[in-house]
């Protein structure tokens, strides 16, 4: 590279395109939206994930394709990390988020939400030849509602896992509950992302993981009965009701939008076919 | 050790082509963000050399700012901040409305801003390796300000700060790494989602060492010859980068 | 900018500071006790020096989160490993990202001290030759000093960005000021102020090291005798 006068001109237009062309102009104007996009993180199986040729797949993709359809919006989907992903739909650099994200009374503050479009319960996973051996009340779904069963249940979860350590991802209603209920009890270590707790779960590394039931015994069924989801699952109450699309609070038209693609999905049948394509259960939330 | 060759080959299982795309991205982001870094920092080292006092000062305050923040918080802070201040820029220049900041540009601009202020320095040290005698003799033929910038002290400055900029451009690339928390499919970002797929995350974070040890391998070399070109003719003179 | 919230938060970060520190302090004595172990196998042999640019080679052409990754989750995949009698220490998430930061400062500070060792005169090694030092008495009184003189400045800057790198430890589960911040973002979901925050506690510890360095250089450099400095006459 012989330095010359044109070179060195290159080298700073180049830079100047490279700041022109990243930055297109907002897509969608305020009201009349035509183009959206979707922030998903494709590492939460089976609700989406990314396929070794980088597309993302799963349950929200093909959910979010049915209601782009419906809406007669052209509909992004892009991969962001979760944490940080609240923050980044209210600061407009996307403008909805599918992430299995739960209603709860504390992002309801920040953002606004979809009706749900799935309900499942939350529950803990360990492996089979692990420090825990099983965890009492396997096939009981307890509803946070009720006070004295919730109570119970917790009580009999403590006795086996006192002074355990239990992954959990950052921010995400599972690690609400062990911080509620468990806290004095085990000690709870945050992900950012929910893969990582699987493979610290698998080098012993924690003694269980709590996450979504569904997102549990897709890892579950992965590693060859090494692991097992065991005990009590949770429902309601601080772990939301079901999990919808996350909107910003500006936005009532797209969120009007969204709410009568999710019920015409629901209607006919759409909503639990891919429920039970992606979960093998149907979860879909009673509307 | 065969399914490895699988896993990381082009086949329907294998993750070869997410990684090469992920590997063609991490060039991308580094090479807008040294570009970001070079205009940056020839600004900066223009500022302190013959800037006013307040630019001067503006100069300096950037410098020790951006060597005292971890990457990592530069990084998130212009993903989440930079539209904002991308927003005001566009806007002064008559542009309307809020403009999208993607994780591309601002892992490019973040990792191009931290880059900058160590380019400065070494594009500063260079300046004054500059023989004096040549700016007289610049000066003294009755050269404008910008046409001794050009003929006189930019060529003779950027071969001195070549071994510099060198080790910037690698900087760089590492740096460019830690974009992957913005959700940006570069190459670490494409080895942990694949790492975490197949639970393989040894084979997986190793292919993605080797392809930035690739990356910086060849790319030291293509700097080592432009040093050797840019030094021809030149009397023997080891400039430490 | 809202201050309630910002002073709500710094005591929260300023709780991950002595993680931060320790990281730091740990990772930099363990990288300078290797670095030292590298030079001196670069001294011994060829093979030995060959290992030694081979090391330096792989730790400075990839990046450091990468390095955290390999070893955090890279070798938890092996059972064997995990059967070992090294899992009780790799299994916890501060050994392993102190490992890697060590493993990382050693080779950048065994560059740092290869180019503060050529910059020893063999003017001073010949004289402490005459004056019958031994070996390692010309190594501890004559070489190391005088290198360790010349290599400050850029020693300085290691330490600096050794301080800045701890903040990648936060990936691999240590709640440091970087994991405390990013936790508090996404309980809060505000991240300009919360990261403006840590910022602002990164930038006051890097300036006062820098700040401490420059009075070591300052300090060390008076010591010199006035004889050295004057040209022949």
């Amino acid at each position: 590279m012989k330095i010359t006068r044109s070179s060195f001109l290159t080298l700073g237009l180049g830079a100047a395109a490279g700041l022109v062309f990243g930055t297109a102009p907002r897509s969608a104007s305020a009201k009349e939206w035509k183009v959206i996009r979707v922030a998903t993180e494709g590492a939460f199986p089976p609700y989406n994930m990314h396929a070794p040729d980088g597309r993302l797949i799963g349950f929200e993709p093909e959910l979010l394709q049915e209601l782009s359809a419906r809406m007669n919006i052209k509909c992004e989907m892009i991969a962001q990390a979760w944490d940080g992903m609240i923050a980044g739909l209210t600061d407009g650099k996307y403008d909805a988020i599918m992430d299995a994200v739960s209603i709860t009374p504390k992002r309801q503050e920040v953002i606004a939400f979809s009706t749900p479009y799935a309900a499942a319960p939350s529950g803990l996973a360990i492996m089979k030849d692990g420090a825990i051996k099983s965890l009492p009340g396997t096939g009981t779904r307890i509803q946070l509602a009720d006070e004295a069963a919730t109570k119970a249940a917790v009580e009999e979860m403590a006795k086996p896992l006192a002074g355990k350590t239990i992954g959990v991802q950052v921010a995400t209603i599972q690690n609400d509950f062990l911080t509620k209920y468990l806290k004095d009890v085990v000690t709870i270590r945050t992900y950012s992302s929910g893969p990582d707790t699987f493979l610290d779960l698998k080098s012993g590394r924690v003694d269980a993981v709590m996450a979504s039931a569904i997102n549990l015994n897709a890892s579950a069924k992965k590693s060859n009965g090494e692991m097992i989801a065991s005990g009590f699952v949770f429902a309601g109450g601080l772990l939301g009701q079901g999990s919808a699309v996350g909107l910003r609070k500006g936005d009532p038209e797209l969120k009007e939008l969204f709410d009568k693609a999710l019920k015409s999905v629901a209607e006919d049948g759409t909503l639990k076919r891919l429920a039970l394509k992606w979960f093998e259960i149907d979860i879909t939330p009673a509307l | 050790m065969g399914e490895a060759f699988t896993l990381l080959g082009f086949g329907p299982e294998g993750w070869g082509h997410a990684l090469l795309t992920a590997g063609l991205t991490t060039l991308a982001v580094s090479a807008c963000a040294f570009a970001c870094g070079l205009v940056l920092g020839t600004l900066c080292a223009w500022a302190k050399i013959a800037g006013p006092p307040v630019l001067r000062r503006a100069a300096d305050i950037y410098g020790v700012v951006l060597r005292g923040i971890p990457d990592l918080l530069v990084i998130y802070l212009f993903y989440f901040g930079g539209r904002q201040i991308v927003t005001a820029i566009a806007n002064q220049f008559g542009h309307t409305g809020p403009v999208e900041i993607s994780g591309f540009v601002a892992g490019s601009l973040a990792i191009g801003l931290i880059s900058g202020a160590a380019q400065a320095e070494v594009l500063r040290g260079a300046f004054h390796a500059i023989p004096p005698g040549t700016l007289e003799a610049a000066r003294v033929t009755g050269m404008r300000r910008w046409t001794m910038f050009r003929r006189i002290i930019a060529p003779q400055a950027l071969r001195t700060a070549l071994p510099g900029l060198g080790n910037q451009w690698q900087s760089v690339i590492k740096e460019s790494a830690l974009v992957s928390v913005t959700g940006l499919v570069e190459t670490l970002r494409a080895v942990s989602v694949a790492a975490n797929s197949t639970e393989l995350p040894f084979l997986f974070f190793l292919a993605g060492g080797a392809i930035y040890l690739a990356i910086t391998t060849v790319s030291g070399l293509v700097f080592r010859i432009a040093e050797w070109r840019a030094m021809r003719g030149q009397p023997a003179m080891r400039v430490g980068g | 900018m809202d201050l309630a919230f910002i002073a709500e938060v710094f005591p929260k970060l300023l709780a991950g500071l002595p993680l931060t520190l320790s990281l730091a302090v740990l990772s930099l004595s363990g990288g300078a006790i290797l670095a030292l172990l590298l030079s001196g196998l670069r001294a011994s042999s060829w093979l030995g020096a060959q290992f030694a640019n081979f090391y330096v080679y792989i730790f400075r052409g990839t990046p450091l989160l990468i390095q955290i990754f390999l070893i955090y989750y890279g070798l938890a995949q092996f059972p064997a490993l995990r059967h070992s009698l090294l899992w009780p220490l790799l299994r916890e998430p501060y050994v392993c990202a102190v490992l890697a930061l060590m493993l990382n400062d050693a080779a950048y500070t065994s560059e740092i001290l290869r180019g503060g060792l050529r910059a020893v005169s063999s003017g001073a090694i010949e004289a402490a030759k005459v004056a019958g030092m031994s070996r390692p008495t010309m190594l501890r009184r004559i070489v190391l000093p005088l290198a360790f003189r010349q290599a400050l400045p850029a020693y300085g800057a290691e330490v600096t960005s050794m301080v800045k790198a701890t903040s990648l430890a936060s990936v691999v589960t240590l709640m440091e000021v970087t994991g405390l911040a990013r936790a508090e973002v996404s309980q809060s979901y505000r991240a300009i102020e919360v990261f403006l925050c840590a910022a602002v506690i990164y930038l006051v510890l890097v300036t006062v090291i820098t700040r401490l360095v420059h009075w070591l250089e300052a300090r060390l450099s008076t010591h010199r005798s006035p004889a050295l400095d004057r040209s022949p006459a």
